[in-house]
């Protein structure tokens, strides 16, 4: 389902990113050196998660209770590729 | 001039520039601090910085660079450091590293420092400390040693111009070996003392072509490891680049003395008033001022931006740019290859090609005994404040 992550891997922020709701912008955003990425909502309800603590599959569940209408597993998968890919995030260190 | 009482459609300034101190234990030539820095005597206070980065975050400032001169000179580092933190900016600091030690770096981190971008004027020693005009080369590989150890992010900076243009490698390897996670090949920029010193900091075009094709090589080559910024000097390219995002789009400086201004250079450019922080809300300045307003959108342009199908992506490219090099900081960025005055960019290239292994006048150094030289008499009889 995902190139990068099980369900029990634990994903967390980058240490070279930061993640924080801006309400200026009225979105998620990702701050890096001199830089930012600006979240859609899915991407920041999925990024907020990742706080190295909680495992994918809790996430998707999590994700699964507050959004009850969508089949989202394979999206939150996916997403977290291109997270990954975008050195977003990473594996919790060890 | 401004709005019609409706901000929806303003840009927000999400960067602030704050220029805390024009003092600076470096003398690089290629400095785009405007010349008359001796005349920067009366900096803004703690408190007066403080008010300005709450009244810019309110505005929806989120990235902060503490730049300068040198922002270390200022004790109060810290202390900004800690506010601006605590308002929810992403802090840069962006610094030659002289005036750093352990113990700042760690009182930084502690503050909430975000990033440290430490700028090496060279891969060599010999160079660097030439172009520095002091023995900084080995406190700079220290310091930036000590940004990785101290967990920041590490962006390393290097100003490319014709002395260094031929050691893109060099420097690209001794960057990796520092662990760096961000190199930024930045261009020269030809303003303040870098245009007074541009004949001999111009590089040739087959210089600038190697440096492309050696920084193409390792962005491939560390990918995944080390991010590599390139980007082609203005003056070899044929399309202007997007200066600033656009004039009052999001960008704000503010100089040491507390002059706001759409970009850091700004301050050359003739027939603005420059509203400063002491006088005038943040709030006003980026909504309501004049100079901010000047350039804002495309209703200022002349042709051939007025009609150009590019204009939405270049905004017609630098007005300092414009100005100094045709007089009129309305008239399209002479890059562009459909302005009338691009020929003066290609006979400038054309020039820094004949003269690559030539260059016989002295480089000027930027100092404040050089400034006061140069730019005394021009100052005003009565300063501002």
């Amino acid at each position: 389902m995902s190139n990068h992550f099980e369900a029990d891997d634990i994903p967390q922020i980058s240490a070279t990113f930061r993640l924080q709701w801006e309400e200026a912008q009225d979105c998620h955003v990702l701050l890096y050196p001199e830089g930012m990425v600006k979240l859609n909502p899915a991407a920041g309800e999925i990024l907020k998660r990742c706080d190295g603590i909680n495992s994918v599959g809790l996430i998707v569940k999590d994700l699964q209770s507050a959004f009850p209408d969508a089949d989202l597993a394979s999206d939150v998968y996916q997403f977290l590729d291109t997270a990954y890919d975008n050195q977003w995030i990473q594996h919790k260190s060890a | 001039m401004t709005t019609n009482g409706s901000n929806t459609s303003l840009p927000k300034p999400l960067w602030l520039l704050a220029e805390l101190t024009y003092k600076c234990p470096l003398q690089c030539p290629y400095c785009s601090n405007p010349m008359d820095i001796a005349r920067y005597k009366d900096e803004l206070s703690t408190e007066e910085w403080i008010r300005v980065f709450k009244e810019a975050r309110a505005l929806g400032a989120v990235q902060l660079g503490f730049s300068g001169g040198e922002a270390l000179v200022r004790k109060d580092l810290e202390i900004l450091i800690a506010e601006a933190n605590k308002l929810g900016f992403y802090t840069n600091l962006l610094t030659s590293g002289v005036g750093m030690d352990e113990q700042r770096i760690k009182a930084f981190k502690e503050a909430g420092l975000d990033h440290i971008q430490v700028s090496f004027q060279a891969s060599s020693e010999e160079l660097n400390n030439y172009i520095a005009g002091n023995n900084s080369f080995e406190h700079k590989l220290e310091m930036a040693r000590l940004v990785k150890k101290y967990d920041y992010p590490m962006v390393l900076c290097f100003v490319l111009h014709r002395h260094n243009e031929d050691q893109v490698e060099q420097i690209l390897k001794m960057s990796h070996a520092l662990d760096a996670d961000y190199v930024e090949l930045a261009t020269t920029q030809y303003y303040g003392w870098a245009l007074h010193n541009r004949a001999q900091l111009i590089p040739s075009q087959a210089q600038v072509e190697a440096a492309e094709a050696v920084a193409h090589r390792y962005q491939e080559k560390y990918k995944g490891k080390m991010r590599i910024f390139y980007v082609v000097p203005d003056y070899h390219e044929t399309r202007p680049k997007a200066c600033m995002n656009g004039w009052g789009a999001v960008f704000l400086t503010i100089a040491p003395d507390g002059t706001a201004l759409p970009c850091h250079a700004a301050s050359e450019l003739p027939g603005l008033t420059f509203p400063n922080v002491r006088d005038h809300s943040i709030d006003w300045i980026w909504t309501d001022s004049e100079d901010f307003n000047k350039f804002r959108g495309y209703g200022w342009m002349k042709e051939p931006c007025r009609d150009c199908s590019e204009k939405e992506k270049d905004f017609g490219g630098c007005r300092c740019q414009a100005y100094l090099l045709t007089g009129d900081a309305a008239n399209a960025d002479p890059v562009c290859s459909k302005s009338p005055h691009h020929e003066q960019m290609v006979k400038l290239v054309n020039q820094a090609n004949s003269d690559a292994n030539s260059n016989t006048a002295p480089l000027v150094f930027r100092n404040m005994r050089n400034s006061k030289r140069l730019t005394e008499h021009k100052w005003p009889v009565f300063s501002k404040s």
